[in-house]
């Protein structure tokens, strides 16, 4: 508890986690909240619960650069070495830390989710918005959990690169080009994408969606269901994590 | 208490520490001197567990730093004034420290109060001068009011006003019983602040003593006295009643002998008058720099080849035309240091024998250290 208290105060006491939830939130409901407006009457049916996460990956994204700037600022200043001095063991601290970091991701994630359906309901009262299907509680509700999870990732991919720049870039090369363009490869590029993580982690979202909306991509023929989905997800970012804590502890700081 | 037992660190092929084997008694300042790269910050990393040694270990009170379970309560450290987000206030920077060992939030202000930093202790650290983040980090040291304190090289960068701040405030946390361990790369700063010297030149001890005896040894003029025949040197030389003592021959510098109380014309007309060849024939006076470049200057300076390593001293006792060299003045290397030589004052001599440091690989063992017990019961 104490622990998690000191990442709290390390956390909150510095202004780029504020910024970053600030935008995060921002970017994806003003997103979904030009989508709404913009939507005619006659597309009306086409604005579901999923097309208002359709901006999920914005703020997903940004949480996961505070996640990793949350690990990399302490290296870059040394107070990851104060952290060591006060917590000798260094993986409770950085446990809690990935606690802290990752439930704000979560929360900020379930935040923007409820924020961008809730604004497009008020926008558009009469899209059929209801959530009344198990899918379309996972497509909204779901959006916090993949927060979350990302957070860990970056958490772990931060603790092995221990450089802002370095685990930045490396976290969006991986999200927006490896991830996009490996399953193009002709014949194994359909194997690759059934395992890569965030393709993975999306289909929890969005399986079951109808392939006409609007909202995240579905991609058919994935190996596992969505709570599968999931499970595979959590279990890659927790690897990477444990791979970062390992690598913490065995270093010198 | 810290106690370190051939501490030793390879960074590849590097060796920074080597075989390092050292006491720091409580109750005292005890300096931790050596030339700039000669491995103290790093023996500092490592007594405190951000770094791993590659060999040896080093206690504190008897237990290793990563096995005590409020740190912060038991030694305070300042490494770095800057270890702090430049972006964060000093209360909340001592604020998550002091939560992090339970210690409670009002000590925060009061560490604030004694370094004098309460009226800008809700300013960002980054905007900090120099002195006043060397007060931020002795603040974190004191957080949990610890019986061990370790600064590296704290009056780096200050005006006489905070080094003398700094000065005054390490004689009051020893006065109080405290372990004080204070590196630096200046002596004549050592000189006023330390009562225990422990000198390290490229990772390796070069000798442990009192100030008080460093500096007497130091303030007198030598001579360094250097020849093929080191042996018959000593005989001639002691048989003069000169005090001599040896120089062992370290990795960089072959083995020389170190005359006391005479010129370098007597020592040169005395070994001319027996026909004795000498390769080197140099004084040192009493500057307490030169005293230390002097002990430390083999190990800072790579020096020209034509010297082997292994110098004429560990055969020369038994050698050809040594009459009478008492052995205890040339140890073989790795000989266990004197008993004490670990904790009281040794006898005032550049180089204290034995304490040289083996070669790598063959630590000395720990001295046996009388009333050793008596004080880690007394620890505060």
């Amino acid at each position: 508890m104490t622990l998690l208290t000191v990442e709290r105060i390390k956390l909150f006491s510095t202004r780029s986690p504020w910024w970053c939830m600030i935008i995060a939130v921002a970017l994806t409901v003003g997103l979904t909240a030009i989508f709404s407006a913009a939507t005619t009457s006659d597309d009306l049916d086409s604005l579901t619960p999923a097309t208002t996460q359709f901006a999920y990956n914005f703020g997903l994204v940004v949480m996961m650069v505070m996640a990793a700037l949350a690990v990399t600022t302490e290296y870059r200043f040394g107070t990851i070495r104060s952290t060591f001095l006060a917590v000798p063991g260094r993986t409770p601290a950085l446990l809690a830390k990935t606690v802290v970091v990752a439930g704000l991701a979560g929360i900020v994630g379930e935040i923007t989710a409820i924020a961008s359906w809730a604004l497009a309901k008020v926008i558009q009262p009469d899209a059929p918005l209801a959530l009344d299907t198990s899918q379309e509680y996972r497509n909204v509700f779901g959006v916090g959990l993949i927060y979350l999870l990302a957070a860990v990732f970056a958490i772990g991919l931060a603790l092995l690169i221990r450089h802002t720049a370095g685990a930045v870039v490396i976290m969006l090369v991986y999200l927006f080009l490896a991830e996009s363009l490996l399953p193009v490869i002709p014949r194994i590029g359909d194997h690759i994408q059934d395992w890569l993580p965030f393709i993975v982690g999306n289909n929890f979202i969005v399986a079951g969606q109808s392939e006409v909306s609007d909202g995240p991509p579905v991609i058919e023929g994935l190996p596992f269901g969505p709570w599968g989905s999931l499970v595979y997800f959590a279990v890659v970012c927790l690897v990477l994590l444990a791979a970062g804590l390992v690598a913490a502890k065995r270093r010198d700081a | 208490m810290i106690e370190a037992r051939g501490l030793t660190k390879r960074y590849g092929r590097t060796t920074a520490v080597n075989a390092l084997t050292f006491s720091v008694q409580p109750g005292k300042v005890t300096g931790f001197l050596g030339p700039n790269g000669a491995g103290k910050s790093t023996t500092m990393r490592m007594i405190l567990g951000l770094d791993h040694p590659s060999a040896g270990d080093v206690r504190i009170g008897g237990r290793r730093y990563a096995d005590l379970k409020e740190p912060l309560r038991e030694v305070g450290a300042l490494l770095e004034a800057k270890w702090v987000h430049p972006n964060r206030s000093a209360r909340s920077h001592l604020r998550w420290m002091a939560a992090s060992n339970r210690i409670p939030a009002k000590r925060v202000d009061e560490v604030l109060e004694i370094v004098g930093l309460t009226g800008v202790a809700g300013r960002r650290a980054g905007g900090y001068s120099l002195g006043m983040a060397q007060r931020l980090g002795i603040a974190v040291a004191l957080l949990g009011d610890p019986g061990v304190l370790l600064f590296d090289e704290p009056v780096n960068g200050l005006d006489p006003e905070g080094i003398l701040w700094i000065r005054q405030f390490m004689h009051r946390l020893a006065h109080e019983g405290r372990t004080v361990f204070v590196s630096s790369h200046l002596l004549s700063e050592m000189a006023l602040t330390a009562q225990e010297l422990i000198v390290i030149g490229r990772g390796r001890l070069i000798a442990q003593t009192s100030t008080k005896s460093f500096i007497e040894s130091a303030s007198d003029s030598s001579v360094r006295v250097r020849g093929p025949e080191l042996a018959r040197l000593y005989g001639v030389l002691t048989g003069q009643g000169l005090a001599v003592q040896e120089a062992p021959a370290t990795e960089d510098s072959p083995a020389a002998l170190i005359v006391r109380g005479t010129s370098t014309e007597q020592v040169g007309e005395l070994a001319g008058t027996v026909g004795l060849v000498l390769h080197e024939l140099t004084e040192s006076r009493g500057s307490l720099e030169q005293a230390f470049i002097q002990m430390t200057g083999g190990d800072v300076e790579y020096q020209a080849g034509g010297h082997t390593a292994a110098g004429p001293a560990p055969g020369v006792p038994g050698g050809p035309g040594g009459p009478g060299g008492p052995s205890a003045a040339f140890p073989p290397p790795g000989a266990v240091p004197p008993p004490g030589s670990g904790t009281g004052p040794v006898p005032p001599g550049p180089v204290t024998p034995g304490a040289s440091g083996g070669p790598a690989g063959a630590p000395a063992p720990p001295a046996p250290q009388p009333g050793a017990e008596a004080r880690r019961a007394g620890k505060p």
